[in-house]
């Protein structure tokens, strides 16, 4: 199926690469990469970086406006992951490429089916899928549909998939976002199998603690251009960051221990019927002014219901909410906001901000109704520009201009708009969910810094997160979610490990109901309160 | 009461029932081929329009039926064609572009056999003949089965056999596990090399064609004339079943059978004694009350198997 490769060199190796998009962004910049056959590299760098252009050049998703892209030794050109394929190229994209009301089988030979006269082999397809998951240890049910087996499988499938297409260089984007500790592990495990039957493996990430464990070697971008590449072994995650931002940065974030005030969350009984989705059954907890208290949990275990149903979103089925005394198990969003509920959603792109409004527009949003913005109902454009151009000067937003569309931002200045907004509002119970997701380095840190000191002035803030080491990192007290209901409470989080978290998510680990309440009022006196 | 129950047990109502039911059929499949490829063919109205026209003139003309209906059948693809052409090529929306193409070919229909005939009202002064009809032999021997199966017309037939032959496309070639690709996760197709583009124009071609299809039955099937806007929103009610029947050839083939027993149904009791204008609601009635429990039942379940991606 491959072309023959050279003898001599590189599995895959760029030369002078240089990637300008049509509006004159140049995302790669004269990058000269050699990766070896047999070797597993992983490729860092913040956001904008260039890392997936430069991925997408190899799997022929794009094309470089000059110098060479070379597979197997010899310079190639590369019309389409078609040709890439043909290669033995092949590429788990971040968000998942499976076509979800298909088989596992079906996903894996998708394109190249077997069978004879235009027809499909299903059997053959079974039969070719379940050989390929024996041989590489990777555990998947051929006939399962996608849409309702685990993200690890899927992303297992993923991996199949290139691997009966004759794959000799894989490249993983992200691949640990969405898994769990011991998925992580397992993956980490099939990788360096492949590896060590041939394989070359392109490693693209962000989290530089996976990149020391994996990686042999790592290249780190910055801005477009590949300013080293390091052997692993002699790499530190605070090196890697330094050379990814340019300058010395550290996430180990700095905080005083909390000093929690008065319940300003209580939450009793919650249940929450769900149509579609997770359902909740009996969630009790507190979260106290001053305190961050982390949730953790496999996505989908019930975090976005409970992060929307206290924001307002969703009306709970049973069950009590009150903030600072105000019970808003019956308010609307706005009553919400009125009880001091701020709320960053998981999805931004959807939840967070109206994409093609003005920077000015969305920071308004929840405040556009009353003074200094509004006179009788009437906004007033001055009042809303100075309102922006001071939240944007707060919060590093990095924009020409308020009125640009939010939709022209990176990730991590979008994030900020939201959290400006959020924080701005000075609230008293804050929602936090997946801050972090997709920002780099440099936004991230901000985050944090800002989260704890919106607990250091007293608010209550609940963080949800599918980022272990950022739970680990920010929360004061943590719980544990699974199938919806609370696994784990752990009230001081110094020595706790990601793995005893992992262990909790998967269930294998249970505190009884009486660590998990210890402390709390009864609900009747909470509902009083 | 007891009437309208020996109407509806009656072998000529059976018979009735397939022959109301091709067009639907074979209409609400062009709908779910397209749909499944990603782009709501909202001009099937349109489509089979344009073909039941060109049918008519062409086999009037020629004097060949068969020439007409292969002339219909590739004007519809054609249109199919120009739909995805709109959406991919130049961005436009799928429903808009369609209502367009609606609109477009009541005009240009009425134009044109104004234009050839000088008859405002359709090509009745045209001799075009009919498609044939099928004649097993022996089949008229068989009870209540042979007299609703004798002198079907060869589309009936077709349209019958076009759930089994959707089925096996969908499921068991190359194409068709293309083309759900297409529709579902286009990224994804496109990342393992599939022409997504190209399946896509494949997909409306034979989504126009078996809209065509349908339209050319209405102008020679029973009737051997071409009457201005006679399709009569069985497009929309095709599409309707599309959705109706969950996006699956089984489940449409069943709904549009329900939509053309219902029409069978309000010709039927107008020859009783029922107010004609109530009867001929009840194709429309059911569309919208199948609609509503669809939708209520969808919202139960949850997402279903495939989610409409462009409705």
């Amino acid at each position: 199926m491959n072309e023959s490769w050279g003898d001599a060199g590189a599995a895959v190796a760029a030369r002078a690469v240089t990637k300008t998009y049509g509006n004159g962004v140049r995302a790669v910049r004269g990058v000269d990469l050699q990766v070896p056959p047999g070797e597993i590299r992983a490729v860092v760098g913040e956001n904008g970086a260039g890392k997936s252009t430069l991925m997408k050049l190899f799997y022929g998703l794009e094309q470089p406006s000059s110098g060479e892209i070379l597979i197997g030794g010899r310079p190639r050109v590369l019309r389409g992951p078609g040709a890439a394929i043909a290669l033995g190229v092949g590429m788990v994209h971040q968000n998942l490429m499976l076509v979800p009301s298909f088989t596992v089988a079906q996903n894996v030979v998708l394109g190249v089916e077997p069978g004879r006269r235009g027809l499909v082999d299903v059997k053959a397809a079974i039969e070719t899928t379940a050989r390929l998951a024996q041989e590489s240890g990777l555990a998947v049910d051929p006939v399962a549909r996608v849409d309702e087996v685990s993200v690890g499988m899927r992303q297992r499938t993923e991996i199949l998939k290139a691997l009966h297409r004759k794959a000799r260089v894989l490249i993983l984007d992200e691949p640990t976002a969405v898994l769990t500790p011991q998925e992580t592990e397992d993956l980490f495990a099939a990788v360096r199998r492949l590896r060590d039957g041939g394989m070359t493996v392109l490693f693209i990430s962000h989290k530089l603690r996976e990149v020391r464990e994996i990686s042999d070697k790592v290249s780190v971008m910055r801005a477009g251009s590949l300013v080293a590449t390091v052997a692993t072994a002699d790499a530190t995650e605070r090196s890697l960051a330094a050379m990814m931002v340019g300058r010395d940065l550290s996430l180990d974030v700095e905080r005083a221990p909390a000093r929690p005030a008065g319940t300003t969350l209580r939450v009793r009984n919650l249940e929450y019927r769900a149509v579609t989705g997770q359902s909740l059954h009996g969630l009790d907890f507190d979260v106290a002014a001053g305190e961050i208290v982390g949730v953790a949990g496999i996505e989908g275990n019930g975090q976005t219901e409970l992060a929307e149903i206290l924001a307002g979103l969703r009306r709970p089925t049973a069950g009590t909410v009150h903030v600072d005394g105000t019970d808003t198990a019956g308010l609307d969003v706005a009553g919400h906001r009125g009880a001091g509920v701020g709320y960053v959603p998981e999805d931004r792109l959807h939840d967070g901000a109206a994409l093609d409004e003005s920077i000015a527009d969305n920071l308004v949003v929840d405040r556009h109704d009353r003074p200094p913005l509004a006179r009788r109902g009437i906004l007033r454009p001055k009042a809303v520009r100075a309102h922006a151009e001071q939240l944007i000067s707060d919060y590093a937003i990095r924009t020409p201009d308020p009125s640009v569309p939010v939709r022209s931002l990176s990730g991590g200045n979008m994030q900020k708009v939201i959290v400006a907004r959020e924080l701005s509002a000075g609230p008293r119970l804050l929602i936090a969910s997946q801050v972090t997701r997709g920002v780099d380095v440099g936004a991230m840190r901000f985050m944090y810094e800002r989260l704890v000191e919106a607990r250091d002035q007293g608010a209550a803030v609940l963080l949800i997160s599918a980022d272990l080491t950022e739970l680990l990192a920010l929360s004061d007290r943590l719980l544990v979610i699974k199938d919806g209901g609370l696994v784990a409470r752990f009230d001081d989080t110094t020595g706790l490990t990601e793995k005893r978290v992992g262990l909790c998510m998967l269930g294998v680990e249970r505190h009884d109901r009486e660590r998990l309440t210890a402390g709390q009022d009864s609900a009747g006196e909470g509902a009083r309160a | 009461m007891s009437s309208v129950l020996d109407v509806v047990l009656s072998s000529a109502f059976l018979a009735a029932v397939l022959r109301v039911a091709t067009p639907y059929l074979l209409a609400a499949f062009g709908g779910l081929v397209a749909e499944r490829a990603g782009i709501s063919n909202i001009g099937l109205e349109g489509q089979m329009l344009s073909a039941a026209c060109t049918g008519a003139l062409v086999a009037g003309y020629s004097g060949s039926v068969t020439a007409g209906a292969v002339c219909g059948i590739a004007v519809a693809a054609l249109l199919g064609l120009l739909l995805a052409a709109l959406r991919l090529e130049l961005g436009a929306d799928a429903i808009i572009a369609g209502i367009g193409l609606n609109l477009l070919a009541s005009g240009a229909t009425a134009y044109t056999v104004f234009t050839f005939l000088d008859d405002k009202g359709g090509t009745s002064g045209l001799k075009s003949g009919t498609l044939p009809t099928v004649a097993l032999p022996g089949i008229e021997s068989i009870p209540v089965l042979g007299d609703v199966l004798s002198g079907q017309n060869t589309v009936t037939w077709l349209a019958f056999l076009a759930a089994p032959a959707v089925a096996w496309l969908f499921y068991r070639t190359r194409f068709g596990f293309h083309l759900r690709a297409v529709g579902e996760m286009p990224e994804a197709a496109a990342s393992v090399g599939i022409a997504v583009r190209r399946v896509q124009y494949a997909g409306l071609a034979l989504s126009g064609a078996l809209a065509g299809l349908a339209g050319v039955f209405l102008s020679m099937g029973y009737v051997s004339f071409f009457v201005r806007d006679m399709t009569a929103g069985r497009g929309f009610i095709a599409l309707a079943a599309v959705f109706l029947g969950g996006l699956r050839p089984w489940g449409v083939f069943l709904a549009a059978l329900g939509f053309g027993a219902a029409e069978a149904l309000a010709v039927q009791l107008g020859t009783l004694d029922v107010p004609p204008q109530l009867v001929s609601t009840i194709p429309y009635a059911l569309t919208l009350v199948a609609l509503a429990v669809y939708a209520w039942r969808r919202k139960r379940r949850g997402a279903g198997e495939v989610t409409a991606a462009s409705m």
